[in-house]
């Protein structure tokens, strides 16, 4: 099981039986349109907050994702999941609508693989035949909650990040067909001194390579054993990095095997910035995009390292650096 | 651990610190002027027109059409926030729609439309001046030592 220092080896194998990704208007006009299961033209999404509508995001997402793999809710046994509100209502408001034991997780935009890493888990170890693990994020919901108001007119650096809107959902099964979990490395919280939360990019950088490095060490891994490395939120500028920084280390990853969720998720004309942010963006590009291409046989070994920032609006006004996290889930085929 | 020791970062950080800025593109700050410099200018021509307006057809003098003059533009800040125009008109102007009334009504409008979802006293009403609430009370705070100042070099026989 574990291998190394901070890896745990699924000997099981638990299969992803069906994952869904659920997205917002500005999605659906990204370069990844075709790979969300439901796609909303509204931001409201009929709701009368923008809370409530990344709540119902979510709960698409799982009903989705547990509809597709022919289950019904009763099924899952476990439902993990995180978001970026304060105190993950997201989550928890949704794990109140399908009434399933639930484990809330936090983890900032890593909460995605978190909740990936931990219920595969939960699978392997025959703790439970299924498990649901689901991350969420809402443009607006958080601008509002972490920077400024969404009308407010304020010059973004070109550093900023767009927020995405969507909810990915995978469900986890010890049976079944489909892509595999077969590996999962836990980050360490890594902070090297930077505190611009319009630049979280290169706050986590450091993070990510962290997790690759350790991930590969230890299994014992080249970064060419896989087909596709992602990292899940670091942008363009922060990618850059990453890729600075592990060529720094040691560690060559071929530049057409190694991506970024942010920079894949929208198109070059639209005006994101350095691209994509928040659980949603690592969540809808792994649960969508990801495992519709390992179906295809397109990707038969990939990597995700989803990276978070664990910063409050609070601490960034204490004047705190940004502590970061990254969790690496390797899936195949 | 004090503060001061949180600040103080480790060399690790600090060599990071600069590794992470060679690769951070800078703001284009030139482009940035010569945006505001326009933008500003347009806004502040346009206030110009009506305060000649108002001057010339309602009948206001100089100093008495600064009011209806600023109300105008307030309300069309107003209105473009609402509609979702304003925040793309600054990504662009940037200090330019930032510095003149405008930016002022924008903060507040913008603060208040956020807030409608947590209802109309705690959240529009009690956090309208959000972003605006700092700059009033720096605003009547600094105002007041200048006029200190002000009856201070008077009273000892100034100007």
């Amino acid at each position: 099981m574990l291998k190394g220092h901070q890896t745990w080896v699924f000997d099981t194998k638990p299969v992803i039986r069906a994952s869904a990704a659920v997205g917002g208007p500005f999605e659906a006009k990204g370069a990844l349109a075709d790979d969300f299961d439901i796609l909303h033209e509204d931001v409201w999404l009929g709701q009368d907050s923008f809370e409530k509508a990344e709540k119902k995001m979510l709960e698409q997402a799982c009903e989705k994702a547990i509809d597709k793999a022919g289950m019904k809710k009763e099924d899952v046994q476990f439902f993990l999941s995180g978001d970026l509100m304060n105190q993950i209502i997201s989550s928890s408001f949704a794990a109140r609508t399908l009434g399933r034991p639930y484990l809330g997780l936090f983890g900032a935009c890593s909460s995605s693989m978190e909740g990936l890493a931990l219920a595969a888990l939960i699978v392997n170890s025959k703790a439970a035949e299924n498990a649901l693990a689901a991350a969420s994020s809402h443009n607006v919901a958080a601008e509002k909650q972490f920077r400024y108001p969404t009308e407010y007119g304020s010059q973004k650096p070109p550093t900023a990040q767009w927020t995405v809107t969507g909810a990915g959902a995978a469900l986890v099964s010890q049976k079944g067909e489909g892509p595999r979990v077969t590996s999962a490395t836990i980050g360490r919280v890594i902070d090297m001194g930077l505190s611009d939360p319009f630049n979280m990019g290169a706050a986590m950088a450091p993070a990510a390579v962290d997790t690759i490095q350790t991930h590969l060490r230890d299994l014992n891994r080249d970064p060419n054993y896989y087909d596709l490395i992602a990292t899940g939120d670091l942008g363009s500028i922060g990618h850059e990095i990453t890729g600075d920084l592990l060529d720094k280390h040691g560690i060559k990853i071929p530049p057409e095997i190694f991506t970024d969720c942010g920079i894949l998720i929208y198109k070059k004309e639209q005006p994101v910035l350095a691209g994509g942010s928040g659980c949603g963006c690592s969540a809808t590009v792994a649960y969508g995009h990801f495992l519709n291409r390992m179906r295809k046989g397109e990707l038969k070994r990939l990597l995700i390292v989803a990276t978070g920032a664990l910063m409050s609006p609070i601490s960034y006004q204490q004047k705190e650096t940004i502590p970061c996290i990254a969790h690496a889930v390797s899936i195949e085929m | 651990m004090s503060n001061k020791k949180i600040k103080k970062l480790t060399p690790t950080q600090q060599e990071y610190k600069k590794f992470a800025k060679d690769r951070v593109p800078k703001r284009p700050v030139l482009l940035n002027s010569i945006r505001a410099f326009i933008a500003g200018g347009i806004i502040c021509t346009i206030g110009q027109g009506l305060q000649w307006m108002f001057m010339t057809y309602f009948g206001f003098t100089e100093i008495t059409a600064g009011n209806p003059t600023v109300a105008v533009l307030i309300i069309i800040s107003v209105l473009l926030t609402g509609f979702g125009v304003y925040d793309h008109i600054a990504q662009w102007a940037g200090a330019g729609t930032a510095v003149p009334v405008t930016g002022f009504a924008n903060t507040v409008a913008s603060a208040a439309i956020e807030h409608r979802t947590e209802g109309y006293v705690l959240g529009v009403g009690g956090n309208m001046f959000k972003l605006a609430g700092s700059v009033i009370a720096y605003g009547v705070f600094s105002a007041f030592v200048v006029a200190l100042i002000k009856i201070t070099i008077k009273a000892l026989g100034g100007i």
